[in-house]
């Protein structure tokens, strides 16, 4: 087994990180290879970009900045947003980018996922998923969430469409659990448990993280692959280096 | 300093690899052209994606002749590394052959997650001047659902359910599985050790 990675996630928009509460009211944090920088040093495993606003406004990633973090980062990093096609994934990839993720244009055309995976390898395939759970105690999966006002809730189950897309060729999976994400109480491990049984490709837990304690949690009761997390390194509430000491202490195996 | 070419036969991520040279010192040129690679001190065959479509490129591009009669050091990475052996189970291809054995899938295994994605460290299996300054927590990082099985040409592995080869030699032709160019200190290292042979 690979070492458990620890991945800071910048939500990108007109080219800064940006990060809300909720997915919403999102407030600058700061440039993107800046940040990129900054947690390359503190020991980041590996760097996610979302564009946020990408695909509810039918946009493309801006390319420009995916190459500026490709020329300076030495860790591998994932870009997603308003990637729709195999021509849009061809061009972040060439660009730079190790992986492409997809996530509402998946949902929209699930075909997308087999068709990624044929031109450029199942490794290069991250699928996200922004899942929910719904009044009757199922989680159901969201699509659009970049813009609260355009987001959808789906009669697909989070648990169905993870094992979908993983049989379609995706190499990853990001499980964004909506209810604990920026309320930073802890990933929601019983829905991580679920999905695990059901996912034979790496797992990414998203949302929720606010203490040392909760990717412990995650890694040693979730099995997840990765855990990532965005407004606490951003606010400086945790240290990449002082998390992946107390993980270490822990017991999780983290690269030195 | 190194006159290092990347092989640019339509694959993907050619661009990382050249960003990580040139961070380096070194500026890679990428070329299809024959006479371009054969000129060149260092060539390096980068890939990302799948052995069929990967060969195919090469075989399109007339290049398969020319990158088997290199003697220059020649590295391939990630997928360029599986094409520099004899064939690959993904696919059922024929590859360039210049390094014995064939590419395996990870074999499905409960608790073992493929494709194996993440850092993992290097066991050097035997003293060459490509791992100098390579120690037994040396980590980099793979991303990849073949391998190739360790054998008499291995200069590391790595355990991902079994060993398997993450640095191959033979003669003037090596390769990596893991990819270098994202494997943060230790990745650069070794592309200096490349650049150095």
């Amino acid at each position: 087994m690979p070492a458990r990675r620890i991945i800071p996630c910048l939500d990108v928009r007109d080219g800064q990180v940006v990060k809300g509460v909720r997915f919403r009211d999102h407030a600058v944090v700061g440039g993107i290879v800046e940040l990129a920088l900054r947690y390359r040093d503190e020991g980041a495993d590996e760097l996610v970009f979302y564009d946020i606003t990408a695909s509810p406004e039918g946009r493309r990633v801006d390319r420009d900045w995916v190459e500026r973090v490709a020329r300076v980062i030495d860790i591998p990093f994932c870009v997603a947003g308003g990637i729709r096609s195999v021509e849009g994934a061809r061009e972040v990839l060439h660009a730079g980018a190790d992986k492409i993720s997809v996530n509402s244009p998946a949902l929209e055309r699930p075909d997308l996922i087999d068709e990624l995976a044929t031109a450029f390898g199942v490794q290069c395939v991250v699928v996200g998923v922004d899942s929910l759970r719904d009044d009757d105690g199922t989680w159901r999966v969201r699509q659009y969430t970049g813009d609260p006002s355009k987001t959808q809730a789906l009669a697909r189950t989070t648990l169905a469409w993870v094992a979908e897309a993983c049989d379609r060729g995706a190499g990853e999976i990001v499980l964004n659990c909506m209810g604990s994400d920026g309320v930073r109480q802890g990933y929601d491990i019983e829905q991580l448990q679920a999905v695990r049984e059901v996912c034979p490709v790496p797992l990414v837990a998203s949302g929720g993280a606010g203490t040392p304690s909760h990717f412990i949690d995650a890694f040693t009761h979730a099995d997840v692959d990765a855990a990532l997390a965005a407004s606490v390194f951003h606010a400086g509430t945790i240290a990449i280096d002082d998390l992946k000491d107390q993980l270490r202490r822990a017991g999780v195996e983290i690269r030195a | 300093m190194a006159d290092v070419v990347l092989v640019d036969a339509g694959g993907t991520n050619i661009g990382s690899v050249r960003y990580a040279l040139l961070r380096l010192g070194a500026e890679a040129e990428l070329t299809a052209d024959p006479e371009r690679i054969r000129a060149a001190s260092h060539v390096i065959l980068p890939g990302v994606g799948a052995a069929p479509p990967g060969m195919a490129r090469l075989r399109e591009a007339n290049l398969v002749q020319v990158l088997r009669g290199l003697a220059q050091p020649v590295l391939g990475v990630c997928l360029g590394m599986q094409l520099l052996c004899e064939s690959s189970d993904e696919g059922d291809t024929l590859c360039l052959g210049v390094v014995p054995g064939r590419a395996r899938r990870f074999t499905a295994t409960p608790g073992l997650r493929i494709p194996h994605m993440g850092w993992t460290t290097l066991q050097p299996t035997q003293p060459h001047p490509l791992l100098r300054g390579i120690g037994e927590d040396a980590w980099t990082y793979f991303v990849h659902s073949f391998a190739l099985p360790a054998g008499e040409h291995t200069l590391a592995t790595s355990t991902h359910g079994e060993p398997f080869s993450a640095v191959i030699g033979r003669g003037n032709f090596f390769g990596m599985q893991f990819h270098p160019e994202r494997s943060a200190r230790t990745g650069a290292r070794l592309l200096a050790n490349f650049l150095d042979l």
